[in-house]
């Protein structure tokens, strides 16, 4: 069991306290914001969770029996947060969006971080991507292009969001090349104000010297493959156009479709990155991360 | 009354030709044009700066080889440039500035004006001008309209121009909604229309009788589906209304059939059945070429596919949408 605290209460932070009371391996000791009259404190409240107004200083105090912090708050907010807990080596799953920490995808890389004090969730965009783009890496040899479209709600596109979609674009282009190793990447937001609410959708969009010895089949294997993967933690990831190859150009598109636990199901891309930054925590857990290692560890040096 | 004259025709008139206007026809039109009298040209790939993609179709040429041309051969006129973020970031602002454009146009879609915040943010200190652009006005009520520009010129925006990018509007369109900017917003008002039911002229007359101030024609109507407002006819009626515009009417009639082999003119826009049924479902015309794609990979009808992206309400920028529209018609999955 590993002991989390919820830094922030805004619509992510409220959505991870969600996955978190319904997963086994995690339990909430403390759920903080910043502002009182927040809804998502008393949200956190309501589901019997010990709650605080008090932000950064609140989790100093309480910091020994807490083995992981997930970060819901801002960029700056989560300088300071670094820094506050680096003395400590409390390992944070930060989902702002502060260029800091491991780029994680827990599918592609979630079990080689067990060392790592900051784990970055990238984007909902780089959530719903990577897969696809490292299943497509891993078959096509030669590909010289990546295009990720994402298509969201406007009504799940918060303040934050909005005023950070610069940020947004950069993070997204920067996790690709990180983890595809191409050069040449494209990012695209498009926020859709749309009634009915559209669900969150994802086009990858590739451009490739040739298919060297593999075949169409083998790409739709491998993508098939990838969506049931990341299903397990994603449930309502799906495929919904299969690779089409058009003479050197590849198009797949996925929609993730929410769990309705904070937003309604619409709102896939809150879903999709906590999901992924709560799968990361059970990864985390299951290594034996927090508890049983950097605390225990801790109290054996100060005795 | 006097109305400045935008010509978009190297931007939208882009769309026309999947974007592949060449340095070449941007110095030979922006030579020819240059002493006419408009007050600003703006130049790009279609949907603006840093959007050349596989998604809305790769540009012939970079955003800065395309504006170091413009740069090169305009001079007396303003040199501008359309972005809209979410396809540029804030860094190709930055290379524009480098350049030397002297206009900056900021676009969102017409409900999400804050999604411009930011970006007016950086662009604001550059000493350049910062206009708000709303795109697919007819999608929003006046008052909607009113709200979000007023967010913009709150971002800093020194104009607002609100765009019908599925031609769908008519005359009391445009007087309704720009007369209710014009009376509330306190900065210049500004329109843009495309020809889908071949009322632009008429509909850009409507919004300087309303009070705009800034109008966007392109040269013999060049753009995106059934293209703009027609620069030259516009001017023309302009100026039988004593509208002031600066544009030498002449001047500019010769400097159009001095273009015969470059694209304005020797690619001439006009309304096809395709256009005229997007403008009327309001979808927007910049997916005519993506619609037609779709329409043939799929062998499904072009007004099934406009149909279906009007109920889904597409927004500009959802050329991904198409596809999966377009499959999901083929298998029979819509209702």
């Amino acid at each position: 069991m590993l002991n989390v605290a919820i830094l922030g209460s805004g619509n992510i932070g409220c959505d991870i306290l969600c996955k978190v009371q319904r997963s086994a391996q995690l339990d909430c000791v403390l759920f903080a914001g910043r502002n009182e009259q927040s809804s998502g404190l008393a949200f956190a409240a309501a589901r019997q969770v010990p709650v605080s107004a008090g932000g950064l200083e609140a989790l100093m105090q309480r910091l020994d029996d807490v083995d992981l912090v997930f970060d819901a708050t801002s960029a700056d907010a989560h300088l300071e947060l670094a820094e506050a807990l680096r003395p400590h080596g409390t390992p944070i799953i930060n989902l702002t969006p502060a260029h800091l920490g491991e780029l994680c995808v827990p599918l592609l890389n979630g079990d080689d971080l067990h060392r790592a004090a900051n784990i970055n969730m990238i984007t909902c965009g780089g959530q719903a991507s990577l897969p696809i783009v490292m299943a497509v890496c891993a078959v096509v040899p030669s590909v010289r292009y990546i295009e990720v479209v994402s298509a969201i709600s406007a009504r799940s596109a918060g303040p934050a969001t909005r005023r950070n979609l610069d940020h947004y674009i950069t993070t997204t282009e920067a996790a690709i090349r990180h983890f595809s190793g191409c050069e040449q990447v494209k990012t695209i937001l498009n926020i859709n104000p749309a009634k009915p609410e559209v669900s969150m959708q994802t086009a990858v969009s590739v451009l490739f010297d040739s298919l060297g010895n593999r075949t169409l089949g083998d790409l739709l294997d491998r993508v098939h493959q990838t969506v049931q993967e990341v299903r397990e933690y994603v449930p309502g990831y799906e495929l919904i156009v299969e690779p089409r190859l058009d003479a050197d150009r590849l198009f797949v598109m996925v929609r993730v479709v929410g769990r309705g636990d904070y937003l309604p199901p619409y709102a896939g891309n809150l879903d999709i990155i906590t999901s992924a930054a709560v799968n990361m925590a059970e990864r985390l857990a299951a290594r034996g991360v927090g508890r049983a290692t950097p605390n225990a560890l801790r109290d054996l040096v100060l005795r | 009354m006097s109305i400045h004259i935008y010509d978009p025709t190297l931007r939208d008139g882009n769309h026309a030709i999947g974007h592949q206007l060449s340095t070449r026809d941007i110095e030979t039109y922006c030579r020819a044009v240059d002493g006419c009298g408009l007050w600003c040209v703006e130049v790009g790939h279609g949907n603006g700066l840093g959007a050349s993609s596989l998604q809305l179709g790769l540009a012939r040429h970079s955003d800065r080889e395309l504006l170091e041309c413009a740069r090169q051969h305009v001079s007396r006129s303003l040199l501008g440039v359309h972005l809209i973020p979410g396809f540029a970031k804030i860094s190709d602002i930055r290379t524009a500035v480098e350049i030397g454009v002297d206009v900056i146009r900021l676009a969102s879609h017409c409900t999400e004006a804050d999604l411009t915040e930011s970006y007016f943010d950086y662009a604001r200190g550059l000493g350049k001008q910062v206009h708000g652009v709303l795109m697919m006005t007819h999608m929003a009520s006046a008052e909607t309209l009113l709200e979000q520009a007023a967010k913009q010129v709150g971002y800093g925006a020194s104009a607002i121009t609100l765009m019908d990018s599925a031609g769908h509007y008519d005359p009391r369109s445009a007087t309704e909604k720009i007369g209710l900017l014009v009376k509330h917003l306190g900065v210049p008002v500004g329109f843009h229309a495309h020809n889908n039911l071949g009322l632009a002229v008429a509909n850009s007359l409507a919004a300087a009788q309303a009070g705009a101030t800034i109008l966007d024609g392109t040269l013999r109507g060049f753009g995106a589906g059934a293209g703009n407002t027609q620069l030259e006819v516009m001017c023309a009626v302009l100026e039988r209304y004593d509208y002031e515009t600066g544009v030498d009417l002449f001047q500019l009639c010769a400097a159009i059939d001095s273009l015969s082999d470059i694209p304005p003119v020797s690619k001439p826009t006009l309304i096809g059945t395709s256009n005229l049924i997007s403008g009327v479902y309001g979808v927007c015309a910049g997916f005519e070429k993506h619609v037609a794609r779709a329409a043939q990979t799929f062998g499904v009808a072009p007004r099934l596919i406009w149909k279906e992206l009007a109920r889904v309400n597409a927004v500009a920028g959802q050329e991904d949408l198409i596809i999966d529209v377009a499959n999901r018609l083929r298998k029979g999955a819509v209702a």
